[in-house]
C-alpha cells in the first residue's frame, strides 16, 4: 500500500474542498430532523383535514414510526448519494488522466483504491452520524428517549449498508471508463441485492436485513441477527474492493 | 543503423528491445529498440501517431506491451517498479490537474509520495515553482490555469524529486515562444543529472537542445543519431535560386539547363524560385553561377542553404514529395 497516506490526506480533502461533505452532512441532517417530524406530525395533519372516520382510523403516532421513517428517509437518501460518491471517482480520474499523474509516482493501485473508498467511506459516515444525531434529538423531544447506544448502533448499521452500495458503485467506476456506466454498476447492484433480499433464507444478509437489526437496536430490543449480516455485509466490501483492485492493477491507464 | 548495446546495460538509462504495441489491428510500436546512454537529452521525433505517445507510454508503466520489453535503468516497467523506486518523472501530453487544488498542494502531495516531508519538502516545492515560473500562481487553484501554466505545473511535479529518468511528451506545445525558450532551456539544464527523453514534432526545438535524436513514423524507429550525423547523413546540399522578374517566366527552360550542371542531382521549381540539390556542393556552386552568367540570367537571390532537421525528417519520413507538392 505504498502512499497510501498521502494519498488518503488528498482524497479527504477533496471531499471537503469539493463541498461534497457538506452537502451531504446538510442533506443527511435534514432528513434525520425531518423523519421523526414527518412520524409525529403526519398522523395530525391527516386527522384535521380527513374525515372523522378516516381521521380515527389513523393510530396515534409512536416512536417506532419515528425510527421507521429515519430508516427509510435517510436508507433512501443514502443510497443516492452513496452512488453519486462513488459513479466517478476512479472513472473520471481515469478518463481526465489524473490516475496516470500520481500512478507514475511511488503510489501503488492498491492505495490509490484504497485511498479513494476510505474518503467516500469516511464522508457517507459524517453524514449517517449527523443524521443519526439530529434524528435521535428530535425522536427523543417529540416521542421519547431512546437508548443512546441502541440508536447510534442503528446509525452504525445504516452506514455500513450505504457503504455496501457505494462499493458496489465503486466497484462499477473501476472496471469502467464512464461515471454513468458506474451508476448504471451501482442501480444493477441495488435491484439485485433487493432480488436477494426477498429471498426468505437470505435476506437478513443483505443491507436491507441491516436495518431490521438497526431497527430493534434503536428500540432498545433484541435483534434476531445482528453478528451475521454485520459480518457478511463487512465481507462483501471487502470481497468488493478486491476484485476492484484486481481489475484495475492490470488496466492500462 | 549501428547495432544497439543491450537495453539493460548499466551505462543505458532507457532502453527499449521489440517493443511492440497493438491496438486491435492497429499497429502503433512495430518492435522499437532503443538504447538511451545516461544523462543526455533524447528527442523523440515523428509526425502524428508516429507512435511517440505510445513509447512513453509504455516506458511509464501506464500501458503494458504486446511484445517486447522497456526498461528504466535495466528494470522492467512493466510491474510498475521503476515508478515505485522514483526512478521516473512523467509529463503526459495533455496534462490534467485536479482543479480544486492549488499548484502548491499539488506538489505537495506529490512531494509526499516521493517520501518529503517538513522544512525540506516546502524548500524542494519553492526551488521548483522557481524553476517553471510559477512562484506566483502557486497558492491559486489549479482550474484557474492556463494551458500554458498546466504544463509549466506538470514539469514541475515530474521534476519535483529529480529523478533519474524524465519522460516528456511534448512538454512545450502549449506554451507561448518565450515560455517554450525558458522551459527548453530549463530541460537542457537538467542534463547530466537526469536523461531526458522528450517527444515533439517541433524539429526546431529538438535540433536546438537534443544529443540525439530518433525519428519514428508509423510505429517503427527510422533512424537514431545526433543531430550532426543526421544532417550529414540524410540533409542534401541544396542552392536557392531566385532569378528576376524576366526570367521568372522561363523558369521551366532554366531548370532543363541547370539540371546539365556538374553534380545537381535534381532541380525543384517553385514559388518563382529554383532548389537545386547536389551531390557536390564545392563544385556545383561555381558550375551554377558560371551557367547562370552564360546564359545572362539576372538574379535576386543566390544562396546555399544550411542544411535542417525539417529537410532530414521530410526525407526519412517520405513527406517531402508531400510537402513539395
Amino acid at each position: 500500500m505504498t502512499g497510501l497516506g498521502p494519498l488518503l490526506g488528498k482524497e479527504l480533502r477533496e471531499q471537503w474542498r469539493t463541498k461534497r461533505l457538506l452537502v451531504v452532512l446538510i442533506v443527511f441532517a435534514a432528513f434525520g430532523i425531518a423523519s421523526p417530524l414527518l412520524a409525529k406530525y403526519t398522523p395530525e395533519l391527516i386527522r384535521a383535514l380527513a374525515s372523522d372516520e378516516l381521521a380515527n382510523a389513523v393510530p396515534p403516532p409512536t416512536t417506532a414510526d419515528a425510527v421507521d421513517q429515519f430508516l427509510k428517509n435517510v436508507g433512501q437518501t443514502g443510497v443516492l448519494a452513496a452512488i453519486l460518491l462513488a459513479m466517478g471517482s476512479v472513472a473520471l480520474d481515469k478518463e481526465r488522466g489524473i490516475a496516470a499523474l500520481f500512478l507514475t509516482k511511488p503510489a501503488s493501485r492498491g492505495a490509490y483504491l484504497l485511498a479513494k473508498l476510505l474518503a467516500i467511506a469516511a464522508t457517507l459516515l459524517a453524514g449517517t452520524l449527523a443524521a443519526t444525531a439530529v434524528g435521535y434529538g428530535y425522536t427523543g423531544w417529540l416521542f421519547e428517549t431512546l437508548p443512546v447506544g441502541g440508536y447510534a448502533a442503528m446509525g452504525l448499521l445504516l452506514f455500513l449498508q450505504l457503504l455496501v452500495y457505494a462499493a458496489l458503485t465503486f466497484l462499477g467506476s473501476t472496471l469502467a471508463r464512464s461515471s454513468l456506466v458506474a451508476a448504471a454498476f451501482g442501480i444493477a447492484g441495488l435491484a439485485l441485492v433487493a432480488f436477494i433480499g426477498a429471498l426468505p433464507a437470505v435476506g437478513s444478509y443483505t443491507p436491507g436485513g441491516l436495518s431490521e437489526a438497526g431497527r430493534a437496536l434503536a428500540l432498545g430490543q433484541q435483534p434476531e441477527r445482528l453478528i451475521g449480516p454485520v459480518a457478511t455485509n463487512l465481507a462483501t466490501v471487502i470481497a468488493i474492493f478486491v476484485v476492484a483492485w484486481w481489475a484495475f492493477r492490470r488496466q492500462e491507464l | 543503423m549501428p547495432p544497439l548495446p543491450p537495453a539493460d546495460r548499466t551505462d543505458v538509462a532507457i532502453g527499449c528491445e521489440g517493443l511492440t504495441k497493438r491496438f486491435g489491428t492497429v499497429l502503433a510500436l512495430d518492435g522499437l529498440d532503443l538504447a538511451v546512454p545516461r544523462g543526455i537529452v533524447f528527442g523523440f521525433l515523428g509526425p502524428n501517431g508516429a507512435g511517440k505517445t505510445t513509447a512513453l507510454r509504455l516506458l511509464s508503466g501506464l500501458a503494458h506491451p504486446t511484445a517486447g520489453r522497456a526498461l528504466i535503468d535495466g528494470i522492467s516497467t512493466a510491474a510498475g517498479e521503476p515508478n515505485r523506486r522514483g526512478l521516473i518523472g512523467y509529463l503526459d501530453q495533455n496534462p490534467r490537474f485536479p482543479g480544486w487544488m492549488t499548484g502548491r498542494e499539488l506538489l505537495d502531495v506529490v512531494g509526499q509520495l516521493y517520501g518529503m516531508r517538513g522544512a525540506a519538502m516546502r524548500q524542494r516545492v519553492d526551488e521548483t515553482l522557481e524553476l517553471v515560473g510559477l512562484s506566483d500562481a502557486a497558492p491559486r487553484r489549479i482550474a484557474g490555469y492556463s494551458g500554458g501554466m498546466r504544463q509549466r505545473l506538470g514539469l514541475g511535479q515530474a521534476v519535483l524529486n529529480r529523478p533519474p529518468v524524465l519522460l516528456l511528451d511534448e512538454p512545450v506545445s502549449a506554451l507561448d515562444p518565450e515560455g517554450r525558450h525558458d522551459v527548453l532551456a530549463t530541460i537542457r539544464g537538467l542534463a547530466g543529472s537526469s536523461t531526458v527523453l522528450f517527444s515533439t514534432h517541433i524539429l526546431a526545438d529538438a535540433e536546438r537542445i537534443c544529443d540525439r535524436i530518433a525519428i519514428l513514423d508509423h510505429g517503427r524507429l527510422l533512424t537514431d543519431a545526433t543531430v550532426g550525423e543526421l544532417l550529414e547523413r540524410y540533409a542534401q546540399p541544396v542552392y536557392r535560386i531566385e532569378p528576376d522578374a524576366r526570367h521568372v517566366a522561363v523558369l521551366s527552360a532554366l531548370a532543363d539547363t541547370l539540371r546539365g550542371v556538374r553534380g545537381v542531382t535534381d532541380v525543384i521549381e517553385g514559388h518563382g524560385e529554383l532548389r537545386v540539390l547536389t551531390n557536390d556542393p564545392e563544385a556545383t556552386g561555381p558550375a551554377l553561377l558560371a551557367a547562370l552568367a552564360a546564359h545572362r540570367v539576372g538574379l535576386v537571390a543566390f544562396e546555399r542553404l544550411r542544411p535542417s532537421l525539417e529537410e532530414v525528417f521530410l526525407r526519412l519520413t517520405g513527406r517531402g514529395a508531400e510537402a513539395a507538392a
